[in-house]
């Protein structure tokens, strides 16, 4: 592997993490990460609209007219992601119902457009495919690790089986009920935040 | 590189016919399948709230169908109980249906107001389960919580007059608060409530957490979550009444 496609690849995971570098899709790792398994299927719902999108827009790159670029990837985002809304509701019904509206809001998700505009329009369909590819990993790995605490502490459960007994339920567990609200994501992810930058410090900016 | 405005246009029209019939083509391709699991999605929780099947339990298709063959389908109009003809019963949702709009003065009015209702159907659905052992009226109920929608269902026992299960399955309330009314646990503390009083009149509530006085009828709210479990109550005695489903559960009274 030379060293640009192991960039393309690695750099997303974690120096240049669209979530916690990049402060990009934070809504809906905010939204559907209140148990694990929606924020496997959303990020698996990520992971194809980003790809393909990436794919389909590199295939155009010469050939879209510059003065109408945004709207053109748009719209090609906006067909995957209704394509991936209707193939979840055909084939994964009770997950649909799980993340209702958040899989068409992929559409706004700041990342697929910000990878088609900054990658995906200047390289060949083959690198964009990876860097599609990394950067849904980089989202799906922070959104499983946002799911899996938030699950845990905040019902007790993963993967809705049941870990610690809720006192709810007649166990012991008392429910952390931050965690299943907003702001236990955000803090979360601000944990996450501090911990890489800690382990890399060359993602801390120079202070001034 | 610089593009002629007709190329513009042209590249913009020729986008557009290749996306919208791609998007078309799929959604029509897979219509069938999502109004069957929708239909499903409807029948399962039927049968859950009748207590036909457990709260965790998945049946397929086929299954569903087989107890669906005990189960009689009523669609009715409001205030006479007299049968209506509609398409297609399992396409039928009585929150399209025409509406009825409370006058002035109308008592269910303000009670349909306290769950931003601001009307009720005109037509109606009900499912009898005929299943020996285990008769009941399924009635679909719906109102807002706090944030949200609520669309569930209600089973009663029209010979006692007392619930026999209910169950959500359409809300978007904040989980673990409102998103309790979901959990079997709760629901669990329904089945056994008187519906009605002497007069037949809907006394079926739910109470602030820890404020039930009279547990024959009243339900124990969720802690943390009492304007969804208020709504509740006020959904459950407004389909139960004059505006709702009294007509219809009268009119099953006096055939029995």
């Amino acid at each position: 592997m030379n060293k640009e496609t192991k960039g393309i690849l690695l750099d997303p995971l974690h120096l240049q993490n669209p979530i916690t570098l990049q402060v990009l899709g934070i809504c809906s790792a905010l939204a559907v990460t209140t148990k694990l398994e929606p924020a496997f299927v959303m990020s698996a719902a990520l992971t194809f609209v980003l790809i393909l999108s990436n794919v389909f827009i590199s295939l155009l790159r010469n050939k879209i007219p510059g003065s109408i670029r945004i709207i053109t990837q748009l719209a090609i985002i906006a067909s995957l992601v209704i394509v991936a809304d209707q193939i979840l509701k055909a084939y994964l019904f009770e997950m649909s119902k799980m993340l209702s509206v958040f899989v068409g809001l992929i559409i706004t998700n700041c990342i697929v457009m910000g990878r088609a505009e900054a990658f995906a329009m200047g390289n060949p369909p083959w690198k964009s495919a990876m860097d599609g590819f990394a950067n849904a990993m980089g989202y799906s790995a922070i959104l499983i690790i946002v799911g899996f605490f938030r699950e845990l502490l905040g019902s007790g459960k993963l993967l809705g089986y049941t870990v610690m007994e809720s006192v709810n339920n007649g166990g012991w567990y008392f429910p952390n009920g931050l965690m299943v609200l907003s702001p236990g994501a955000f803090f979360i992810i601000g944990l996450l935040i501090w911990l890489q930058r800690t382990l890399s410090t060359e993602m801390q900016e120079d202070s001034n | 590189m610089e593009f002629s405005n007709k190329y513009i246009v042209g590249f913009a029209i020729g986008l557009c016919l290749v996306c919208s019939t791609a998007v078309s083509s799929l959604a029509v391709g897979l219509k069938e399948r999502q109004d069957a699991n929708r239909l499903l999605d409807k029948q399962v929780n039927v049968l859950r709230v009748a207590q036909l099947i457990s709260h965790d339990e998945k049946p397929t298709h086929e299954q569903v169908e087989e107890v669906f063959k005990n189960i009689k389908v009523f669609v009715f109009d409001q205030a006479t109980a007299k049968s209506a003809s509609v398409d297609n019963v399992w396409k039928f949702d009585p929150r399209k249906a025409e509406m009825t709009f409370p006058k002035k003065g109308d008592a269910w009015g303000k009670r349909a107001k306290k769950i931003s209702l601001k009307s009720m159907p005109k037509t109606l659905i009900a499912y009898q389960v005929q299943t020996p052992g285990k008769e009941c009226l399924v009635l679909p109920i719906y109102g807002n919580g706090l944030w949200s929608l609520l669309r569930g269902f209600l089973a009663i026992d029209l010979n006692t007059g007392k619930v026999i299960g209910i169950t959500f399955y359409e809300h978007l309330e904040t989980a673990g608060l409102g998103g309790e009314i979901e959990n079997p646990l709760w629901q669990a503390k329904w089945p056994g409530k008187t519906c009605f009083d002497a007069q037949g009149l809907p006394v079926l509530d739910v109470v602030k957490q820890g404020k039930v006085l009279s547990p024959e009828f009243e339900v124990d709210g969720i802690s943390g979550a009492t304007i969804t479990s208020v709504a509740v109550g006020n959904m459950v005695k407004l389909w139960l009444g004059d505006a709702g489903y009294g007509p219809f559960l009268q009119k099953m009274r006096e055939v029995n």
